[in-house]
């Protein structure tokens, strides 16, 4: 029996070794991956890849970036977070619930767009926000249409206790409005726009209602970004080349907007349709004014006390304060000698000024 | 002697069964460990004192938005749907199992039908469902019943005409009406059948219940993994794989001690699992 026991030990570690080391600290390295998962302002990581846009950077700096789509987009940052990946899109809300409160040390790297229209609410047969009281709202739980919906609540002096919540898969919510039971729901793009086209739908609420609080952002690694500087100024050095191709009308920006459309089952007018929802900051400029201003922390903090409402900072988490959050002034929301999520302009500085 | 005629003591076998077991809790401990070294809030394999104390709170705690246990709620939600549907998949392969299994026509007007309908996966056709039967409970019900009658009215109807044929002559020398012959001579023999049969469905029923309350749910079991995967709370989830897995194991045993008990006759082979 003893035998056994110690053969089942040594058997046991063999098989856990190959578990453990998946997030060996990073140190210098030459090869980097990040993921991105299908939304309209995140499309251009595709073409980054595809047109090689990516590599040319990449080159440039002396290392290589490879740039993979993940089907599901909280899959992706569950892979991140479990250090499979350098860096992931994600929003800001997620990035500080997921791999902040998982304890993996986050920077925003590029600050991409913010919804503006691309996350609503809508009700079947009634007309105005404050008719949802009372109803069963069907949406993804914890989600930021959760968020969107405890915001919109606020406007019209509710709260999550005047409705139920029915957490609904985003996969099956065009399904799950067809049925007669369901009366509101609150979902995002593509889907939004394609149950607002129903006869007996009337969108009450967006996101343009609480402008910039619904961040979409590629967040790193900060710990290899410190470690290798030329990773974070390969990345922003392509996005904003291609930011500027994308955002001209010429023939060179519509044939990537086309190849973007098609790469997420829509058309070219599809596409820039909701591009004009999403606000894009096209230029570096742009994303610097924004993720310096003095709104972003006030946008923080709501979000962190949403998640600590919600219990999604963990079991162990006091206060909302509990995971700090730091801003490109220096200042610092919550526990400072906890910060996990760091808002950081200097390298979309760099692009600003012409330095990459 | 040769290792098939070698039988452990009850003490070694007890101690054998185990030793799966606790080289899975060694192994995991020790990848929980190495990850943890990395970065102590590691939320993919978290140590099991964090697993046990999340578990304590969801179990013991009253929420502090709801003021409800939620594991309590989770699981008498998920056990009653599972029994509803289990119950009424039952009832269906008892009545649709003894009709097709002892009454020819039936059988060849059904069983072509339930073989093939046994074989579409039921997730696919969920959107109909949905449709049909709403988003509340009744959906998720039925896609249990979907998900495991037509096994099992497959391993009744098997079970019936499996009965010696010699049995079924008797009685009608002995003037039985099929009536007669259904209740006291069919029903009993195909009782303890039945029983494995739910066991078996068991199986499935629990796959299609998770699988149900992921998609549209205010509470269960299912609802709450798929609620709390979005920011990867493995502290949460893998106790509740193992809830789930130990209440599974439970209605299992229960179910073999009811038919061992109930019918001592069809045990009366020998070993069996």
């Amino acid at each position: 029996m003893n035998r056994n026991f110690l053969k089942s030990i040594c058997f046991a570690a063999a098989l856990a070794l190959p578990l453990a080391p998946l997030s060996v600290q990073a140190a210098e390295k030459t090869d980097f991956k990040v993921c991105w998962s299908i939304y309209v302002g995140w499309m251009p990581w595709g073409y980054l890849q595809d047109s090689g846009i990516m590599k040319k950077w990449a080159d440039k700096y002396g290392i290589s970036v490879d740039i993979v789509q993940i089907n599901d987009y909280v899959e992706s940052i569950n892979q991140y977070t479990a250090g499979e990946y350098d860096g992931c899109s994600m929003t800001n809300m997620d990035a500080l619930s997921i791999p902040a409160g998982g304890g993996v040390d986050t920077t925003a790297l590029i600050v991409g767009d913010y919804s503006n229209g691309n996350d609503g609410i809508i009700l079947k047969d009634k007309k105005t926000l404050a008719d949802i009281k009372g109803q069963k709202v069907n949406l993804v739980e914890l989600s930021v249409s959760h968020y969107l919906l405890a915001r919109a609540l606020e406007t019209v002096s509710m709260s999550e206790k005047d409705i139920t919540v029915v957490n609904t898969s985003d996969a099956d919510m065009i399904a799950a409005y067809a049925t007669p039971d369901v009366t509101a729901v609150v979902t995002w793009n593509p889907l939004l726009s394609e149950i607002v086209a129903q006869d007996n739908a009337t969108e009450v609420f967006n996101s343009s209602g609480i402008p910039g609080e619904i961040i979409d952002i590629m967040m790193v690694n900060t710990e290899t970004l410190k470690d290798n500087p030329n990773f974070g100024k390969a990345l922003v050095g392509a996005w904003y080349e291609l930011m500027g191709i994308m955002s001209s009308d010429s023939e060179e920006g519509k044939k990537a907007r086309t190849a973007m459309a098609e790469a997420s089952g829509t058309d070219l007018a599809g596409y820039d349709a909701q591009l004009s929802t999403t606000k894009m900051f096209f230029t570096p400029a742009d994303a610097v004014t924004f993720t310096a201003a003095a709104e972003l922390p006030k946008t923080m903090k709501f979000v962190a006390e949403f998640l600590f409402d919600k219990g999604i900072l963990g079991e162990g988490a006091p206060s909302p304060e509990f995971v700090g959050v730091s801003f490109p002034d220096g200042s610092i929301y919550g526990d400072k000698n906890n910060v996990k999520l760091r808002f950081d302009t200097t390298y979309m500085k760099m692009a600003a000024d012409g330095g990459l | 002697m040769r290792i098939i005629n070698r039988t452990p003591s009850r003490r070694t076998a007890v101690l054998l069964g185990l030793l799966p077991f606790a080289a899975l809790i060694v192994s995991y401990a020790i990848a929980s460990h190495y990850r943890r070294l990395d970065n102590p809030a590691d939320k993919l394999l978290p140590s099991l004192g964090d697993m046990a104390s999340t578990f304590w709170s969801m179990a013991f705690v009253a929420d502090k938005r709801s003021g409800d246990y939620l594991l309590l709620g989770d699981t008498l939600d998920s056990l009653w749907r599972l029994g509803a549907g289990v119950g009424t998949a039952t009832l269906i392969a008892l009545v649709l199992g003894i009709a097709i299994g002892f009454i020819p026509h039936i059988r060849s007007s059904l069983a072509p039908f339930i073989a093939s309908f046994s074989l579409i996966p039921p997730i696919t056709i969920l959107p109909i469902l949905f449709i049909i039967f709403g988003l509340g409970e009744v959906s998720k019900v039925v896609l249990i019943v979907v998900g495991t009658a037509p096994v099992m009215v497959r391993s009744v109807a098997q079970a019936v005409m499996n009965i010696p044929r010699e049995l079924i002559i008797k009685a009608e020398t002995l003037g039985a009406s099929v009536w007669q012959m259904t209740t006291r001579l069919v029903l009993p023999q195909i009782l303890p059948h039945l029983i494995t049969a739910i066991r078996l469905g068991l199986v499935p029923a629990w796959i299609f219940l998770i699988s149900a309350e992921a998609i549209a749910s205010t509470s269960g079991l299912g609802y709450r993994i798929f609620l709390v995967r979005r920011y990867l709370a493995m502290d949460v989830i893998l106790p509740y794989v193992i809830w789930i897995t130990l209440l599974a194991y439970l209605i299992d045993r229960l179910l073999l001690i009811v038919s061992r008990r109930a019918f001592p006759w069809h045990h009366a082979g020998g070993n069996s699992l």
